[in-house]
């Protein structure tokens, strides 16, 4: 088994909600992350799936330290991160870089693209050499020509500027990466271009990565492991292969069941779940998917919060019946 | 961001005529001494009130026999040298201030802010006063206490821009770096916001004229022989019957200038932002469009 170059152990995020000065009104959380253990082999790309407001980003965040974190342990390359002050971080932050959704929101739109580059190889330490054989190595790489340098962010399109971005925090040759939805905003065309960027990374560079995303298909292309999270918890964890065929959490069965279908007469049956997304604020005790689930049992799961289950295969469950694996299950 | 999709133009009438009349007012302050016609503080008994338009001095003398013209100039150094330092002052000290509150929120932003609020809550020619009557009356202590009273609201509106501003991604990217927040703050979020400001800086100039104006007015500000047009309105109020141009140039000039200055900032406003200017009316674009149809007409 490869290093793990990334271990999550009980990362706690709550958001507070309400001014604490004002008492009658009370204090409320919003659980946007609950004990969330993974690891990221060396590597590998790791998949983070969710729908919108599941805390998907908000643990993206939490593992750069970009966010701090309220209780749980970081461990990044051997050391405990979690807790770090922003000086503490500036050392390590040369080994874990982020790729953001918006790629024109991620430049600064009053600097020449060059200007950024220059600005980040200064920052880096590098001689004026250095650093141009760095980027002229790295436009190579994403296939695109000097001449960006000297635009502005506007000037470019989303699918160069990603490419530039991905670029950027390649810069500074990275042990990790976090994409947090780099394709999301992007038409299928130039997704196709950066996910191909990405996988060549990985093929050819060995860079580790964190995916997150919303897109079944896309992680499904891309990632070794993959974690569904739902309401801040992991629902289901493992090997890609392994999630995507034999799929145990209730939660995951209804996301796989509504990718659409790949041929016209394809029987596909859909799972409709019912109802929204539950507020994430002061969630109750028990499974946070039990208000919408089919396999639903009174007693257990509306009290028992389901702890994540290794069930062979590397392939992790918080459900306390999955499929296939408990006799009194209905289907 | 979304992309601009229509800059305004810089050059419109209302800039270049209140351009003009800045220009005139900023050269007649730097040549100052070289094109002033007789030394401004020169007494001349035998030319006492002398009319305008009179031989020699075109806006006439004062009590002292002094040519209004050449104090007129004189005041013009004074009261735009004032007004600029002014506005650099509350640039230099509320600027940053503001920055750094707004970056981070937190206890520094709500104590200083706190702060900031009992000193605007003082009328701030009152705030003047009391730092005259504690540091001493003069020129430059007239600047620093309009200065101070003026750094508040600068402060203020470079707070509520960083404030939008920090959460912009490309800041969040800059900390994934590992950049400083200094850095952050002043070579990444700075150039974007202060194009928003430099309207509200224009406008301040107006401002700090008409402030430093009142001062000398109420014989605070510069001190006498020395004279700005505050100095310069309060000599004419006293002399109004004996000569009525001695208190109307300054007064003249003291609202041109700063009417051109807030008309000037008003464009820099459009410029910045189009999205302000007044659309033409259903008549204006009738014309317009009678002229491009000519235009393609004869283009055929």
């Amino acid at each position: 088994m490869a290093e793990n170059i990334l271990e999550v152990r009980h990362l706690k995020k709550w958001f507070k909600i309400g001014n604490p000065a004002i008492k009658k009104v009370g204090v409320s959380y919003l659980h946007a992350c609950d004990d969330v253990s993974f690891d990221i082999r060396k590597g590998e790309i790791f998949g983070i799936i969710g729908e919108s407001g599941s805390g998907k980003s908000t643990i993206g965040k939490c593992v750069l330290n970009l966010q701090s974190s309220d209780s749980g342990e970081i461990i990044f390359d051997g050391q405990d991160i979690f807790g770090y002050s922003q000086k503490k971080m500036k050392p390590l932050r040369k080994d874990m870089q982020m790729v953001f959704q918006n790629p024109l929101a991620s430049f600064n739109p009053k600097k020449r693209l060059g200007k950024t580059f220059a600005e980040y190889g200064k920052f880096l330490g590098m001689t004026d050499e250095h650093y141009q054989n760095r980027i002229k190595e790295l436009l190579k790489y994403i296939k695109l020509s000097d001449d960006v340098l000297s635009r502005l962010p506007k000037e470019l399109s989303g699918g160069q500027l990603q490419r530039l971005a991905i670029a950027r925090a390649l810069m500074s040759e990275p042990k990790f990466v976090l994409a947090d939805e780099p394709v999301s905003a992007l038409d299928v065309s130039v997704q196709a271009q950066i996910l191909n960027l990405m996988i060549d990374l990985k093929e050819n560079l060995g860079q580790t990565m964190l995916f997150i995303s919303h897109d079944l298909n896309v992680v499904r292309h891309l990632c070794d492991r993959v974690a569904v999270v739902y309401l801040g918890v992991i629902v289901e964890m493992g090997p890609i292969d392994e999630v995507y065929s034999n799929v145990m959490h209730p939660y995951t069965q209804a996301l796989i069941s509504a990718k659409p279908k790949e041929h016209p007469l394809q029987q596909k049956e859909q799972i409709i779940l019912k109802g929204d997304i539950p507020t994430a604020i002061d969630v109750p005790e028990g499974c946070r998917f039990a208000s919408r689930c089919s396999r639903y049992k009174h007693g257990l799961c509306d009290h028992r919060t389901p702890k994540l289950r290794d069930m062979g295969n590397g392939h992790f469950v918080a459900c306390h019946y999955p499929k296939g694996h408990n006799s009194d299950e209905e289907d | 961001m979304a992309k601009r999709s229509k800059v305004g133009k810089f050059f419109t009438p209302k800039t270049v005529i209140s351009g003009i009349v800045i220009l005139i007012a900023i050269a007649a302050a730097i040549g100052a001494n070289v094109i002033v016609p007789y030394d401004p503080n020169e007494v001349d008994p035998r030319s006492c009130f002398l009319p305008a338009f009179s031989k020699g001095h075109i806006l006439g003398t004062d009590k002292l026999g002094r040519d209004l013209l050449s104090r007129l100039i004189m005041g013009a150094k004074s009261s735009m040298l004032n007004a600029f330092l002014i506005v650099a002052f509350e640039v230099v000290i509320g600027v940053p201030i503001g920055l750094i509150c707004g970056y981070y929120d937190g206890k520094i932003d709500a104590v200083i802010m706190r702060i900031w609020d009992v000193v605007c809550s003082i009328p701030s020619l009152l705030l003047s006063f009391i730092l005259i009557a504690i540091f001493g009356r003069g020129n430059f202590t007239g600047v620093m206490s309009i200065g101070i009273a003026f750094i508040p609201l600068t402060a203020k509106m470079a707070r509520s821009l960083i404030i939008t501003e920090k959460k912009a991604v490309y800041v969040e990217a800059c900390k994934s770096m590992g950049y400083s927040d200094m850095k952050i703050i002043f070579f990444h979020i700075l150039p974007n916001v202060i194009t928003t400001m430099i309207a509200q800086f224009t406008m301040d100039i107006g401002a700090a004229i008409v402030a430093m104006a009142t001062l000398s007015y109420l014989g605070l500000g510069i001190q006498p022989p020395d004279a700005d047009w505050g100095t310069l309105l309060e000599n004419g109020m006293q002399n109004f019957y004996n000569n009525y141009v001695l208190l109307a140039a300054p007064a003249i000039v003291i609202m041109l200038v700063t009417v051109a200055v807030n008309i000037f900032s008003d464009g820099i406003q459009e410029y910045i932002d189009p999205s302000q200017r007044k659309l033409p009316t259903f008549k204006q674009y009738e014309k317009r469009l009678i002229h491009i149809q000519r235009r393609q007409k004869a283009a055929i």
